[in-house]
């Protein structure tokens, strides 16, 4: 028989009910498979052994809270992550953003911050950082911070600089960082334009609007409904002609919104028409 | 196994070898779907799916999220993500942490599998060099699913079929020239 110290699908609903009544934070569009997933991770990670317990630490101890949240959530990333998905923002989408005379980017679940690195560095390169605000958002507090902080293992920075030499970069990669111990620290100039928020997908509004949004990796997590209703909330933060880049496994298709976009050849991005298109 | 309501084949090293000759082979009214989880190279998809669809009359296709899981068509797991599988019979991608060093890891996949299909679920491990699908294996049996693995002696590295002989309740060991009878005998 399956292993009595698990989790059953009840269970799973009753502290996705638990977690909303008591914090206000919605987890019931995420895919039940990932979520089971990580919460018995959590459980196991964390030597629990009844679901009695385990529910009542979750539902009385937010310090606790706070830390299933940062596990049920995936934090795993990279910078420049699928190299020629940045070689085509670099060669394909800042042409025509850097006509503009500010840019407003959004990058929605940015997790650690590698990503908002990466596009820092990207804008730098391309003479465009000056003009440009980086705004990056996660659900989860605790990695808001990390990435506030612009340090990351010193051990990465092999691959990284992989990475970036296979989106088109043609500097030296460790000229962006310091070494600090096990650390490498990224330039201030970098961080100087980002601005860091948490941010709930599933029910925070539209805050601004943007030439740039990105979400990789984020839409993976949710069910179908969830996914349209994320789109739509993108489409209202986006303006015409704006850019939508999503994971290399995620799409617009099938979404009410797919008809307002138009895809990017073989790239996950997508340029919202202009009306004169509609 | 009768009645069989979803395959998953796993591999890692020499497994690719087995695939190309077992495809072709499979019965191209199977009533069932196969879910390959193979480990490499990321950013390789689309040539694996274009090389085994030479191999089958049968629908190959990599993986999107969330679309339903069909009979007759063969499912390529994308690389560096993990497969999931709902319980509405979709499939969920996950880009969380590596598992035994791997993602895709096949013991996530044999596990979830397992939790989806129980006892109508039969999961097959290849050729390979660690033990990454040998705890999805016990928990596949402990599902009342069947597992079988590639007889380590025809297996170009056997260490990951023959580290499932070793743990997990085995109920059947193939040559690869018994692979295609087997699978097409499931259904």
């Amino acid at each position: 028989m399956p292993n009595s110290s698990s989790i059953n699908d009840e269970q799973v609903e009753t502290l996705i009910t638990d977690v909303l009544e008591q914090y206000g934070y919605d987890f019931t569009g995420y895919s039940r498979a990932s979520f089971k997933r990580r919460l018995l991770r959590l459980f196991s990670l964390d030597k629990q052994v009844s679901f009695a317990e385990f529910r009542y630490k979750i539902a009385n101890d937010s310090t606790y809270f706070k830390r299933f949240v940062e596990q049920i959530t995936v934090n795993v990333t990279e910078m420049f992550r699928d190299p020629v998905f940045y070689k085509a923002l670099r060669e394909k989408v800042f042409p025509n953003l850097g006509t503009y005379p500010f840019i407003r980017i959004w990058l929605a679940g940015c997790s650690t911050g590698e990503e908002a690195y990466s596009m820092a560095i990207l804008l730098k390169e391309l003479n465009l950082l000056n003009k440009s605000l980086i705004y990056a958002t996660d659900i989860n507090p605790t990695v808001l911070e990390k990435a506030a902080q612009g340090m990351f293992p010193l051990s990465q920075m092999k691959q990284y600089s992989e990475n970036y030499i296979g989106s088109g970069g043609t500097k030296d990669f460790s000229s962006y960082y310091s070494a600090n111990y096990s650390l490498a620290k990224f330039d201030n100039e970098l961080k100087a334009k980002m601005i860091f928020s948490t941010h709930n997908l599933v029910s925070d509004h539209s805050f601004n609007e943007f030439q740039l949004i990105l979400c990789r990796n984020v839409l993976i997590y949710f069910d179908r409904d969830l996914q349209f209703k994320v789109l739509q909330l993108f489409d209202n933060s986006l303006e015409k002609l704006g850019y939508l880049a999503l994971g290399t496994k995620e799409t617009t298709d099938f979404s009410p919104i797919s008809k307002r976009y138009k895809r990017l050849e073989t790239e996950k991005i997508w340029r919202k028409l202009s009306d004169e298109k509609l | 196994m009768k009645n069989c309501n979803a395959l998953v084949i796993g591999g890692s090293a020499g497994s690719l070898e087995v695939l190309i000759k077992v495809l072709p082979k499979i019965d191209i009214n199977i009533p069932f779907p196969i879910i390959i989880v193979v480990h490499r190279k990321q950013g390789t998809d689309s040539l694996l799916s274009e090389l085994l669809s030479t191999k089958t009359a049968l629908i190959v296709k990599e993986i999107e999220e969330k679309e339903s899981v069909l009979p007759g068509t063969i499912y390529i797991v994308p690389s560096d993500y993990h497969l999931l599988i709902e319980k509405n019979l979709t499939f969920s991608l996950d880009y969380s942490e590596k598992v035994n060093y791997s993602r895709p890891s096949i013991d996530v996949t044999f596990q979830s599998a397992a939790e989806v299909y129980g006892d109508k679920l039969v999961c097959l491990l290849l050729s390979g060099s660690n033990s990454d699908g040998v705890n999805g294996l016990i928990t596949v049996k402990n599902y009342g699913g069947e597992t079988a693995v590639q007889d380590p002696l025809t297996a170009q590295v056997n260490y990951m079929p023959a580290q499932a002989i070793l743990k997990a309740n085995i109920d059947k060991v193939l040559k690869i020239d018994e692979m295609s009878d087997y699978i097409n005998s499931l259904s």
